[in-house]
């Protein structure tokens, strides 16, 4: 399988919202292709017949009467949140702000 | 029975709770004072709640009070687990107290309410002592990767415990509490508990609700007991297991009270052994495995043969693949599990001046996480991207279906259990692994496997190599925790006289040393050497 260049590093990176250094970048592009040789290994096996797992016990639609239930309380959640206004969490702005 | 409180077995002291030789405080406070006094040296409690612990003891004894006024059915009808102290893996939410999953993005976080694993816990009376260091979202083999800095193992301070319930396995081994819990995606019970001379299990995948827990990769996490012996083991087994609405891979199946039923004898219980067949699986004997423990777990099966059991050679011919297959499913699902760690509506947050939220997201997740879950969330969200899906994820899946046939082909033959290695060496020293993530993804070579098929599988100690513990690796079919425990309690039986049994953990002295180094002062020297 053909390594990761640098720039798709970059690209997976921001896929996956994580901001890092070029340093840090850099490692983890030497790093995952190291790890992505090992994944070379299932080419080996013909698996074309082979149908997918995806979870192993034989539990299917698990289903639950639709009625509501207590759920946490407010305070409890919003404690956690990094800013709240009142009973609501604030968010970043996503559509443009002022600036815009 | 010794008089040092810690040194019982969790069956010893409910029957001393029971005859009240000694009380649920008398317990918590002797456990208190032992994880207090070391955990500068071994670094394996992330928080100890005295107070709440304390608080927890006395009611229990206030129950037990009252259950003795009432006669010896009230007593009966106590769970054995009355009184006992209990130690939590730092991903397991407990109302109101930290829950960092041993990172930085969950600092400051409390856990606005129970596991179910946790109210069952209280239900039965336990009393907990707090939470137990761990690799950052469980992603590791050393707890080297948690973000509150390294473990010792008690047997050598300079090795690490294994991971990624590195301190769940330490407090145990240390006697700081009888019993903990982990969580077991790849090897994370199973491993630490080989490496820490203990007993640990990961159940079958479904047997315990994960409501409540931090998850890392779904279709493949179980939660489980750790213990210093079998009866003990499945006794806390007992007490999380079953279904819960909350959770819904959680199985509609009956947990055994078997589990509660563990003969106290060790003739009886090796006797279990006579007729049994068991599998050896050839491919466990890996390439770069320790010669000494090999030689451990042939004499190993000597004694179980010995007992009367048969054991022949099995293949598992898809073996060599499970680490490609498990190194795609796990961090695709961790990839996805983590993508909620978002900074907005829980945990460390990172709001820039004058700039988007995605630069927002990249800011919070860059600087909350630590490089191994970079690394796994890098890698799954690879395998999940588009024109890579099916090349590596789909493939992996399937793979999983060969893996998962291998074993069902081996125990469709009748075979009671498979005997194999836990982990292909012992406890290495701090730094041997981190400089090249593949080594440290082979140290769970023999345990990803059993979780890729949703197997139960649980390690028990069978002896030491150059001083450090080794463990033996039973497998069964799905549901079958009962007999891997008889399993695991006649080899116990088998092996009562060997002299390892009853070895404390070499270091354990030096541990009580309130001036010696820590296990990151311990890891620093060592990569500067």
């Amino acid at each position: 399988m053909a390594g990761l260049s640098r720039s798709e590093v970059e690209h997976v990176a921001f896929l996956a919202r994580l901001g890092m250094s070029p340093a840090e970048l850099d490692r983890l592009q030497g790093q995952l292709n190291q790890i992505l040789d090992q994944y070379a290994k299932l080419a080996e096996l013909d698996t074309d017949a082979i149908p997918p797992t995806a979870q192993t016990i034989e539990l299917e639609n698990i289903l639950r009467d639709d009625v509501v239930t207590p759920s946490l309380p407010r305070d409890a959640v919003l404690a956690n949140a990094p800013e709240h206004r009142g009973a609501f969490i604030v968010v970043p702005p996503i559509l443009g702000g002022e600036a815009d | 029975m010794t008089t040092d409180l810690t040194r019982q077995a969790a069956h010893e002291m409910a029957l001393a709770l029971r005859d009240g030789s000694v009380s649920a405080r008398d317990l918590a406070v002797a456990h208190l004072e032992a994880a207090e006094r070391q955990n500068r040296a071994l670094n394996a409690w992330l928080t100890i709640d005295r107070p709440a612990a304390l608080a927890q003891a006395d009611a229990t004894d206030a129950r037990l009070a009252a259950a003795r006024r009432d006669g010896p059915a009230a007593i009966a009808a106590l769970h054995p687990l009355h009184g006992i102290p209990v130690a939590l893996k730092d991903l397991i939410s407990v109302e109101g107290g930290q829950c960092t999953a041993g990172s930085r993005i969950l600092e400051g976080y409390r856990s606005p309410y129970d596991a179910h694993i946790v109210e069952r816990l209280r239900a039965a009376g336990a009393v907990f002592l707090g939470k137990t260091n761990m690799d950052e979202f469980a992603m590791g083999s050393s707890n080297e990767y948690s973000a509150y800095g390294p473990v010792s193992n008690p047997w050598d301070l300079n090795t690490v415990p294994g991971g990624s319930s590195g301190g769940s396995a330490a407090v145990v081994a240390a006697h700081h509490t009888p019993l903990s819990l982990g969580t077991d995606t790849g090897g994370s019970i199973r491993q630490p508990a080989a490496l820490c001379g203990i007993v640990g299990m990961k159940p079958t995948y479904g047997r315990v609700s994960r409501y409540g827990i931090v998850a890392f990769a779904s279709s493949l996490d179980q939660l489980g007991p750790f213990a210093r012996n079998a009866r003990d083991a499945a006794a806390l087994l007992h007490a999380i297991a079953g279904r819960d609405e909350r959770d819904s891979t959680s199985a509609p199946i009956p947990v055994p009270d078997e589990l509660l039923q563990l003969p106290a004898s060790d003739d009886e219980a090796a006797a279990w052994l006579r007729g049994k067949r068991f599998g050896l699986p050839r491919e466990y004997f890996v390439a770069g495995m320790d010669p000494d423990v090999e030689r451990r777990i042939r004499e190993s099966v000597a004694f179980i043969e010995d007992a009367g059991a048969t054991v022949e050679e099995v293949s598992l011919p898809h073996t060599d693949y499970g680490l490609a297959a498990y190194y795609i499913v796990a961090p695709a699902e961790a990839s996805a599990n983590l993508a909620r760690y978002d900074g907005v509506r829980f945990g460390q947050s990172r709001r820039l001046e004058a700039a988007d939220f995605i630069a927002d997201y990249l800011a919070t997740r860059g600087e909350g996480f630590g490089a191994e879950v970079k690394r796994r969330i890098m890698l799954g969200t690879y395998a999940l991207s588009a024109g890579y899906y099916d090349a590596f994820y789909v493939k992996a899946q399937k793979v999983r279906t060969l893996i998962k046939r291998d074993f069902d082909r081996v125990f469709a033959t009748g075979i009671d259990a498979l005997v194999a290695p836990t982990s292909p060496t012992v406890a290495f020293r701090f730094g041997a692994r981190l400089a090249d993530p593949v080594s440290m993804y082979l140290s769970d070579a023999c345990t990803l496997p059993v979780n890729m098929a949703g197997l139960p599988g649980v390690s028990i100690p069978c002896g030491l190599s150059e001083g450090l513990p080794v463990g033996l690796q039973l497998i069964g079919p799905a549901w079958s925790e009962p007999v891997l425990f008889r399993a695991a309690r006649a080899f116990e039986g088998v092996t009562a006289a060997a002299t390892w049994r009853d070895q404390e953990p070499t270091d354990l002295g030096l541990a009580d040393d309130a001036s010696g180094p820590t296990p990151a002062q311990r890891a620093a020297a060592r990569a500067a050497r």
